[in-house]
């Protein structure tokens, strides 16, 4: 049985966020993992030696020598996020509840779009969303803000889940976007931390043409009519 | 630009590549004027770190003009600076306490993953490595891309020409800190592995500590000879048993703290390290730890240990019971150079300190590859190999 449903439990009694998700996914992946609580083990989750398997619960922490509301204010302008994750491409609002249309990479020059809604936002503290149920794509994702121990600044988690996409279209993006969470949750969150702490997202490239951003954009241009 | 690209063990060459472009809002562009050959670039050269790729610019040691800086940088154009090796953003927890060389945010997320697996971390970046260390283009070239430019060149006075200030890069802070690692006190004897130029700068910054005999060990007679200029005992290891003289000349106590400055390449027909050869030699990844072994052996009960030399691996038959039984304290690491530039300047500038005695071989950049083949096959009177672009080459 998976830990990473612990992770959830454990926040949800301060965030009744596991409630939220749950209720909004009609019970659909997050509620499929119960456990048992195992009291001799504080780790969290994403450290479990079992219940992790391709598409399931992701999650990963990093300490970022920042204020909590700070890095707050900037993940929750979703507009933000292309910035530092790997594979989005742009993120644009829709609506004004916390919608938001991700524009992805998938392969062949194409792009794929999810939506989705906000489930949870404690400002400083967790942002939670939800893909909506038109998106091709199934997915949720939650990050936390925690104050870390002494001066460190703060704890930030990612959690995300992915739901095992059907048609042509769905098996192109698992393959690129949905191919290994786990690492593109660790750099997406790597990156994060460059940004907020340096002011930049670190490169060794040589040329400007060697970048994440002028990948994205040669890759639009690529995109087939 | 022209800029000196590895092509497969014990083939390096001078390519014409792009020059490098300002990328992030940090960054600045230096034009090398001088950039040097080190040990460590021996290692990569023998093809004994891993993740070196075909078409790496390398070269860690660099200086030179800066000709263009990104909004960020703090540097202005026209200014001549020294470039540590290590890449250090200036902002993560590790370098606010000045562990540059462990900097959390200068190697790109996704070359992280590799160092992460080998070390339990990963690794920080520098400058014409491997891919483990951010696979950034190197000094060896005519122009480079130095990011985080706020944080890690120091601008250095015109009066001081390039050969004075060039080593401020890496030799010269790597010497200094190995022996800040051996916690010199004033009735000391440190014995040194190695009179390469990490091994040079080692003995004479312990002498500059304050030890009050320093020992150096080697096997070319010309760099024992450097050694003892500086003002070291010498122990040739071709000559007398290391351990059985380290003892004698100590009175039976051992030294008070050793310093491995070989690595992983060490020389010598001991056993073990002709097994490690053997096994580096079929790819088996074991790190000869020779000089290691020894130093650990040679050191008396509770004293330092302290690692420059590089080692990339595992290696085996390590005397761990010596380690432990004898209370050692061990200390290594790349160089934390940005800590100690300013600090070795003003000792150059002062004439405390000079480094360029090193220097046995200037050439063009253009024969790089040249410094290479003789700076590993004679060791002995190619001590230091200054790289010059634009200087004009010999027949
Ligand atoms: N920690 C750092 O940041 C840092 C920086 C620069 C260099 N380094 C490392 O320091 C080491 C030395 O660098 P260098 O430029 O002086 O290299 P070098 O190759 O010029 O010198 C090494 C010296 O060690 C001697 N040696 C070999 N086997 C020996 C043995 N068994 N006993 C005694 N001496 C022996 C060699 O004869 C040679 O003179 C290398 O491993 C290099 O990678 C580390
Ligand atoms: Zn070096
Ligand atoms: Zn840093």
């Amino acid at each position: 049985m998976s830990k990473g449903h612990q992770r959830i439990a454990k926040s949800s009694s301060r965030a009744g966020l596991t409630a939220l998700i749950m209720a909004a996914a009609g019970g659909a992946f997050l509620a499929s993992r119960k456990s048992a609580r195992d009291t001799t083990d504080d780790a969290p989750g994403s450290a479990a030696r079992r219940g992790f398997r391709g598409n399931d619960l992701v999650g990963k922490s990093v300490t970022i020598g920042r204020p909590r509301q700070e890095l707050f204010d900037y993940w929750i302008d979703f507009e933000n996020l292309c910035s530092f994750m790997e594979n989005v491409i742009s993120v644009r609002k829709a609506g004004d509840q916390g919608g938001a249309v991700w524009t992805i990479m998938a392969p062949g020059g194409r792009t794929v779009d999810v939506k989705t809604e906000m489930v949870a936002e404690r400002p400083g503290e967790l942002i939670g969303w939800r893909s909506t149920p038109d998106s091709e794509i199934r997915t949720e994702g939650r990050v936390t803000f925690e104050d870390a121990p002494g001066e460190r600044g703060t704890r930030v988690s990612l959690t995300m889940t992915y739901d095992p996409p059907g048609g042509d279209l769905g098996k192109a993006v698992a393959k690129l976007f949905l191919r290994e969470p786990e690492i593109q949750a660790r750099h997406d969150l790597k990156r994060f931390k460059m940004l907020m702490e340096t002011g930049e997202v670190t490169t060794s490239a040589r040329r400007k043409s060697e970048t994440r951003a002028a990948k994205h954009q040669q890759h639009q241009q690529t995109e087939p009519a | 630009m022209r800029a000196l690209a590895y092509h497969g063990k014990h083939d390096v060459r001078v390519d014409t590549v792009d020059d490098p472009e300002i990328v992030n809002p940090r960054d600045a562009i230096i034009k090398v004027t001088s950039t040097a050959i080190c040990g460590s670039d021996l290692h990569l050269y023998d093809g004994v770190i891993p993740a070196v790729l075909e078409g790496d610019i390398l070269g860690h040691e660099f200086m030179g003009e800066v000709v263009e800086t990104g909004p960020k940088s703090t540097l202005e154009k026209g200014q001549r600076v020294v470039v540590p090796f290590t890449i250090s953003c200036g902002q993560c927890f590790h370098c606010q306490i000045q562990q540059y060389s462990c900097c959390d945010n200068s190697n790109p997320a996704e070359k992280q993953d590799m160092s992460a697996t080998l070390y339990g971390h990963s690794m920080a970046g520098l400058f014409g490595y491997s891919h483990l260390t951010g696979g950034y283009s190197g000094g060896q070239a005519e122009y480079v891309r130095v990011p985080y430019s706020d944080i890690g060149p120091i601008a250095v006075p015109d009066h001081l020409d390039d050969d004075q200030v060039l080593f401020l890069s890496d030799i010269l802070p790597t010497g200094w800190m190995a022996a800040e690692n051996a916690d010199i006190g004033p009735d000391d004897t440190i014995a040194v592995w190695g009179c390469g130029p990490v091994g040079l700068f080692a003995v004479q910054s312990a002498l500059a500590m304050g030890a009050a005999e320093v020992i150096a060990i080697d096997h070319y007679p010309h760099r024992l000879e450097l050694a003892r200029k500086l003002g070291a005992k010498t122990i040739n290891f071709r000559e007398s048993n290391v351990r059985e003289a380290l003892m004698e000349m100590s009175g039976g106590i051992g030294v008070d703290a050793v310093i491995d400055a070989v690595g992983m390449e060490s020389h010598g027909f001991a056993i073990d390290n002709m097994l490690d050869i053997a096994k580096q030699t079929i790819g088996v990844g074991a790190d000869r730890a020779s000089v290691l072994k020894q130093a650990i052996l040679a050191v008396r009960r509770g004293g330092r240990v302290s690692i420059p030399g590089v080692y990339g691996g595992m290696t085996d038959k390590f005397p761990l019971g010596a380690l432990m039984e004898k209370g050692l304290q061990v200390r290594g690491g790349q160089t934390h150079v940005q800590k100690y530039t300013k600090d070795l300047l003003a000792k150059i500038e002062d004439g405390t300190l000079d480094t360029t005695f090193l220097i046995s071989h200037r050439l063009p950049l253009e024969d790089a590859a040249k410094g290479y083949k003789n700076f590993k096959e004679q060791q002995d009177v190619w001590t230091k190999v200054v790289l010059k672009p634009g200087m004009e080459t010999q027949a």
